[in-house]
């Protein structure tokens, strides 16, 4: 799961992770009045308000409605922080994650300006290879990591952390001595951190990523910057996270999915896909591009589903406005083909069906399966494979 | 000949008492397993399909003889019964549970790093060596004894796999499912190793998928070591990068963990690449065919 930047930076604020003065804003007016807030609180008229949305390259992405206008934008005074706020409300970034599209901004963030010395970079997140946490620092703060990583590997600094300790205080001097930083600084950032490295674990990050992290000029170490993202598989015990999730970030059928136990990722081809198995189901989707056509999804219904899933598995594929073909494979282990077979023609009787539909079934209850869609009357394909059943729907729908 | 598991094998079922636990229990023992017991905390005394319950893991080793261990426990729950029967000394331990959060994991697999235990899994379908024992949740029917070792990362694609085989008359001599989670016990490396030393095992098949750099490792492995043929097939070449397909495991991130990168190493490895699943089998045969001229 994703969260929002300023939500982040609330985490590690009550994590002890010193981060720069900021409040959120929902409207002009409300971002008015929180840069006049940080004007008090922190005696400089220099504000940034920062579009907050579930992406990255926001500072060099740009406005749909205001090409010359970025993500992060520094002024002078509340007047102006309210211009810049009304700007970007409701008006769509464009940044190298979004994708053409874009992304509507329904809130930014308005911080106190900072007076940047350096910028560095920190990230947290498990290293598979060795299943552990590892930490990732590197001098080259505000560029992509992963450019780094492919070009200048020898700048990132890593440290895995033992489950049993945390990250221990050397590791984390050598990695602030190995950024080259001195003295308080460094101590400061050694700090930094132990903090950091506590708040991915108590908070069951899969990832945590601070960039950049700034230096100041009086020797402060603070996150201008907090990437956050959180492992599904622990939320049920964090709540206070569960509720930071932003439905305006997320797709609606992906939505609708979860809410169904769904295992579903919205794509952009035509042939919607229902598949018991999370392997199978991306084998489908590559056997559909391999005959030439475009998935429409990515669907894994499970191993236990019931015919309520099943149908609305079929609901939600059959919902999206591209489709022009449904592939259903289904290699039954402990989910029966019967019960697939009477979730399809239940879901069909309730929302029609228009577009070319083929059926694969195979495994347990296979023969009864196949019997009820006979019986069915509904007009479909069977495939005796899976390979014959693809190459079938990608013929019936570029036909 | 086969791996891990065989005749032999005595298992206990942890969590018998759930609904999953007790219906898969009572698979294995239809199909010939022998299974010894089971552990649910609180439930020590009770009789689940004529099997003796225990409170703890110790204990149903000690009672039983016991020399593996099934994991249907819960997802909150599963990492402790994991630890706990390490803790026992329990040898071959087969982790079935999806969900389990990864911290969690990581501290498990830290717990058993010296403990000479194994880990399969977690969220896996198990491993099974046809007509002699199954552990885990696959459909026996569709097993036949064989000549092929059958290694993969997700259930119904190892399906797909162990049923061509069976049709074609290949048949397995085990097939073992690693699991879709980032962090688990068993990798490709391991399994191929113990393929590679099993004189039945005259051919391997390899279903990975995207995220991580396991299959990586197992092509550098194949390079160097073995001298069987190997079948490799990746799911996930139409992924979408940083998407979770499913699999908490299977995600392209910074541009790593891509189908391509795991194809282009198998391939360099002289791995025989099935491009569609529905493949694997044919690709065998004729990888087999070849190295029999």
């Amino acid at each position: 799961m994703k969260i929002h930047e300023y939500q982040g930076k609330d985490l590690l604020r009550a994590e002890g992770v010193p981060v720069p003065l900021s409040h959120v804003a929902f409207t002009a007016e409300e971002a008015k009045d929180a840069a006049a807030k940080l004007i008090d609180e922190t005696g400089s008229e220099i504000v940034v308000v920062k579009a907050q949305i579930h992406a990255g390259g926001r500072g060099k992405g740009r406005f749909k409605e205001y090409p010359e206008l970025g993500g992060v934008k520094v002024v002078k005074g509340a007047t102006a922080a309210k211009d810049v706020a009304t700007k970007m409300l409701g008006s769509t970034l464009v940044t190298i994650q979004t994708g053409p599209e874009g992304k509507k901004v329904q809130r930014v963030l308005v911080e106190q300006g900072m007076d940047i010395k350096q910028e560095l970079y920190l990230g947290i997140t498990l290293d598979r290879a060795t299943g552990r946490n590892t930490v990732m620092a590197s001098t080259e703060g505000g560029m992509e990591i992963e450019e780094v990583a492919a070009h200048t590997p020898e700048k990132i600094l890593k440290e895995a952390i033992d489950p049993a300790v945390g990250l221990a205080g050397f590791q984390a001097r050598k990695l602030a001595y190995g950024l080259g930083l001195e003295g308080k600084v460094a101590r400061k950032a050694a700090a930094f951190l132990g903090k950091l490295a506590g708040a991915y674990e108590r908070l069951d990050c899969s990832l945590l990523e601070i960039n950049p992290l700034v230096i100041t000029g009086s020797g402060d170490v603070l996150a201008l910057d907090a990437k956050a993202n959180f492992d599904d598989n622990a939320l049920h015990r964090h709540p206070h996270i569960e509720a930071l999730r932003d439905p305006g970030e997320e797709d609606a059928a992906e939505l609708e999915a979860k809410k169904h136990d769904l295992s579903y990722v919205n794509l952009d081809g035509n042939i919607g896909c229902m598949v018991n198995g999370a392997g199978l189901a991306m084998a489908t989707m590559d056997i559909i591009k391999h005959f030439g056509a475009e998935p429409a999804n990515f669907l894994d219904v499970g191993g236990g589903a019931t015919v309520e899933r099943v149908t609305a598995a079929f609901k939600i594929i059959t919902s999206d406005p591209r489709l022009e073909g449904i592939l259903v494979n289904i290699f039954g282990g402990i989910m029966k083909c019967d019960t697939i077979a009477q979730g399809v023609i239940a879901a069909v009787k309730e929302v029609g069906l228009t577009v070319p539909l083929v059926v694969r079934l195979e495994g347990t209850n296979v023969a009864q399966g196949k019997k009820l869609l006979e019986e069915s009357g509904l007009n479909l394909t069977t495939g005796s494979s899976l390979r014959d059943a693809a190459s079938k729907i990608v013929e019936l729908v570029n036909k | 000949m086969s791996v891990l598991v065989d005749k032999n094998t005595r298992l206990i079922v942890q969590g018998i008492t759930g609904k999953v636990g007790m219906f898969h229990a009572q698979k294995s023992l239809e199909y010939g397993t022998q299974v010894v017991g089971g552990v649910t905390p609180g439930k020590g005394g009770d009789k689940v399909l004529d099997l003796p319950v225990f409170d703890t893991v110790a204990e149903a080793i000690e009672k039983t003889g016991a020399n593996a261990t099934v994991i249907f426990v819960p997802p909150p729950f599963a990492a402790d019964a994991i630890m706990e029967a390490a803790a026992a000394g329990v040898p071959l331990i087969v982790t079935i549970t999806e969900g389990i959060p990864v911290a969690d994991m990581i501290r498990a697999k830290r717990f058993i790093q010296d403990k000479p235990v194994r880990l399969l899994g977690p969220n896996c379908p198990g491993v099974i060596t046809p007509d002699q024992c199954r552990i885990g949740i696959m459909p026996g029917y569709i097993h036949k004894p064989g000549k092929v070792g059958v290694i993969s990362r997700s259930g119904t694609l190892t399906y797909e796999a162990v049923h061509q085989l069976t049709t074609l008359g290949l048949g397995q001599t085990t097939a073992i499912g690693i699991g879709g989670d980032p962090v688990n016990g068993t990798n490709f490396v391991d399994c191929l190793q113990l393929f590679n030393e099993d004189p039945d095992t005259e051919g391997i098949v390899m279903i990975g998928e995207i995220g991580g750099s396991a299959e990586e490792e197992g092509a550098a492995f194949i390079k160097e070591h073995v001298k069987k043929p190997v079948v490799g097939f990746i799911a996930g070449r139409t992924a979408p990068p940083g998407k979770r397909m499913g699999h908490a495991g299977a995600i392209i991130s910074g541009g790593k963990g891509t189908a391509e990168a795991k194809l282009e190493a198998l391939r360099d490895a002289g791995v025989h690449i099935a491009e569609t699943p529905s493949d694997l089998g044919s690709t065998m045969a004729a990888a087999l065919n070849k190295a029999a001229s």
